[in-house]
């Protein structure tokens, strides 16, 4: 057979084919599974190391699956605020979601702060249960907008007043590493902590500052130092928190929530 | 045995794929910022270099000349899919922070040039130690740039502390611009002009 | 909608540069930026490349790869997103091998003075990057139109104007060891800096 000719040529391409499919093929299924629980096991990490619940992120598996058993999940329609009790929170992807057209929704030019044209019309929310006592110590809320590169996702938590802040953090970024990148930064994301998120108008308050926050500020409960050298970065942060707590996110969750537990302190 | 021996040592200083032939530079300024990020993307590249060169050698007599580019980047691809599966399944974390860095190990030209210039026209197991001793002279820069990026840049190496930067209540105020991008091509070009006063034979004639 | 795409294209070009803000294609750019002529060749055959292939790739990850995307031939629940890499990169070898083909018949002075680097626009990042990119940011058919064509001349402007550089450098006295390659890389790095002034930029 010459190798050059018309059917050598198909012969080779053929076999080359079937050796290298095989391969591939062989490869991305075998390790599918350990690839899926990686992902699973990220995500709930990241919560936990968001939610301030694991300090340590070379936690192990098995501390992360304790954790859990406190950590309940529920999937929220953010349009009405109601908890939906038909769909199960474990076969829920948020971001998968979100590209789904049955299960989008596209955000007005005007509302879309944070940049992400479309979002899930359902949020998987978390929260963390008091093991003796039943009630709920703490809402984890999923985030994510863009910066300057990239979409930066993350987490939130906040206390059981649906007001303070726990703990913030991302899990996916492509930020510049040692400017924008410092939203990784413990020191920095330890400031966020007994932050509010709304004023007493309901209104989301938080934002990034330029610079440092002072002590002496009035306002600084509603400040957070902004990422020095990366002014797009702090901006998208500002953006996606006004984004996900204003009234097209968790708002009309928060509000509703407050209402039920008649503790709703502020005047709208 | 010698032949083997100059086909490993050659790529380290003396025919150095980034500094003199310069292939695979694309990578090696993105995932440079930390060290263990550049160790696996160092050890990836090996395997993948080594084991592309020896298949291509392997078959080398009965690729036809029409479609041997497509061949090439077929097993170089599915070499490259099945070392970025392994990482996602083992080293998760590094993996996440490679990202596409993974996927374009394929457009390494490093890997590509070796299959076509080298595997092309010699037997397995010669290149498949020429593709190891390219790699390695590949993982030489870049564990020398990571090195500087990550320590300059955070004041760390590998994670541990070894400047205590200023934010964490040390002296050291981290230099922003070892981790962007530039930071990398001015090592690269210190490097090549240390090479070549110790090497005068690799300076390049004046045009 | 005209406007979108202006804008999507002043971005490729120079907010989102694949060269010089993504360094990418960085072996073909060092290394075929000695001489202006040379750079515009490989310049065109760029942007010919990338506007092909990041619409063929966006074609083949719309109803081939993407989750569900075999839904019109009435498969369900197909998810073949890990093949991706394969199918951009044998979309690209094919379109180089068949862009070589043409050269040497047509344009015989051309292909000689790409030699080696005209098989390596295969293994150009940016090209890959492109089509990557693409897929990350979904964009639709028109949009990775606008992009590859916007990308694939942006990363053309960057070599010709780092080829212009050089042609000029010859008269300059450069310490021995640093001569050729060194300098160069030094003079990427400088006009990576300078291009990091644009990041951000919002169109």
């Amino acid at each position: 057979m010459q190798k050059d000719s018309f059917t050598g040529t198909l012969v080779v391409a053929g076999l080359i084919c079937i050796v290298c499919s095989f391969f591939v093929s062989g490869a991305a299924i075998t390790l599918k599974d350990k690839q899926e629980e990686n992902k699973v096991l990220d995500i709930k990490k990241n919560l936990l190391l968001a939610s301030g619940l694991a300090k340590d992120s070379k936690i192990t598996e098995e501390e992360i699956e304790i954790a859990f058993q406190n950590i309940q999940a529920q999937v929220i329609d953010l349009e009405t605020g109601d908890v939906l009790e038909d769909i199960a929170p474990e076969s829920f992807n948020q971001r998968k979601a979100a590209k789904d057209q049955t299960m989008n929704k596209t955000i007005s030019a005007e509302d879309d702060v944070a940049g992400i044209k479309q979002r899930s019309k359902y949020a998987k929310i978390y929260k963390v249960i008091d093991t003796d006592q039943q009630t709920t110590q703490m809402y984890i809320f999923p985030i994510h907008g863009k910066g300057l590169w990239s979409t930066l996702y993350g987490f939130l938590a906040l206390d059981n007043d649906l007001q303070t802040v726990k703990g913030i953090g991302f899990y996916e970024h492509a930020e510049t590493p040692g400017l924008g990148g410092e939203v990784d930064n413990p020191q920095w994301k330890a400031t966020w902590q007994g932050k509010k998120i709304y004023d007493e108008d309901f209104e989301v308050r938080l934002h990034l500052i330029k610079g440092k926050v002072s002590e002496s500020d009035s306002q600084n409960l509603f400040k957070i130092d902004g990422l020095s050298g990366a002014t797009i970065t702090s901006n998208g942060v500002t953006h996606l928190i006004d984004y996900w707590f204003g009234h097209d996110g968790f708002k009309p969750f928060i509000a509703k929530h407050l209402q039920q537990e008649g503790s709703l302190s502020w005047k709208k | 045995m010698e032949k083997i021996k100059k086909v490993v040592v050659d790529p380290l200083f003396n025919n150095n794929p980034i500094a003199l032939q310069v292939l695979g530079i694309c990578s090696a300024l993105a995932v440079t910022t930390k060290m263990d990020k550049s160790l696996v993307m160092c050890a990836a590249v090996i395997a993948v270099t080594a084991l592309s060169n020896y298949s291509v050698s392997l078959i080398r007599k009965i690729i036809p000349s029409s479609i041997r580019i497509i061949v090439q980047m077929t097993i170089i691809a599915s070499l490259v899919i099945m070392a970025d599966q392994i990482l996602k399944a083992y080293v998760y974390d590094i993996a996440k922070e490679l990202s596409v860095f993974v996927g374009l190990i394929i457009t390494n030209c490093i890997v590509m040039g070796r299959a076509e210039g080298f595997a092309m026209k010699n037997p397995p197991f010669l290149s498949l130690m020429d593709g190891i001793g390219n790699g390695i002279g590949y993982s030489l820069i870049l564990v020398y740039v990571a090195f500087f990026r990550e320590l300059l840049g955070t004041g760390k190496i590998l994670g541990f502390t070894i400047l205590t930067p200023t934010t964490e209540g040390g002296w050291y105020t981290p230099n922003g611009l070892a981790l962007l991008a530039p930071s990398a091509f001015f090592l690269i070009g210190l490097f090549i002009w240390a090479l070549r006063t110790w090497k005068p034979e690799q300076i390049e004639e004046v045009q | 909608m005209f406007e979108h795409y202006l804008s999507l294209f002043f971005k490729a070009v120079f907010v989102e540069n694949l060269a010089l803000s993504f360094f990418l294609g960085m072996c073909t750019f060092i290394a075929v930026s000695k001489k202006v002529s040379t750079a515009i060749g490989l310049g065109i055959a760029v942007v010919v490349v990338q506007s092909i292939t990041v619409p063929a790739n966006n074609l083949i990850y719309t109803y081939l790869l993407k989750e569900n995307a075999l839904s019109w031939m009435g498969i369900q629940g197909t998810d073949l997103s890990f093949l991706g890499l394969i199918s951009y990169i044998g979309v690209i070898a094919a379109m180089v091998q068949i862009l070589e083909m043409i050269l040497d018949k047509h344009v015989p002075s051309l292909y000689n003075a790409l030699g080696i680097f005209l098989p390596l626009i295969t293994v150009n990042c940016a090209i890959l990057g492109g089509s990557l990119f693409m897929v990350e940011r979904s964009y639709n058919f028109g949009e990775s139109v606008v992009f590859g064509f916007g990308s694939g001349f942006g990363w053309a402007l960057a070599i010709m104007t780092l080829a212009g550089i050089r042609e000029k450098l010859k008269y300059s006295d450069i310490p021995v060891g640093l001569r050729g390659l060194g300098i160069t890389f030094m003079i990427v790095g400088l006009m990576s800096l300078g291009f990091l002034a644009f990041s951000g930029i919002q169109l």
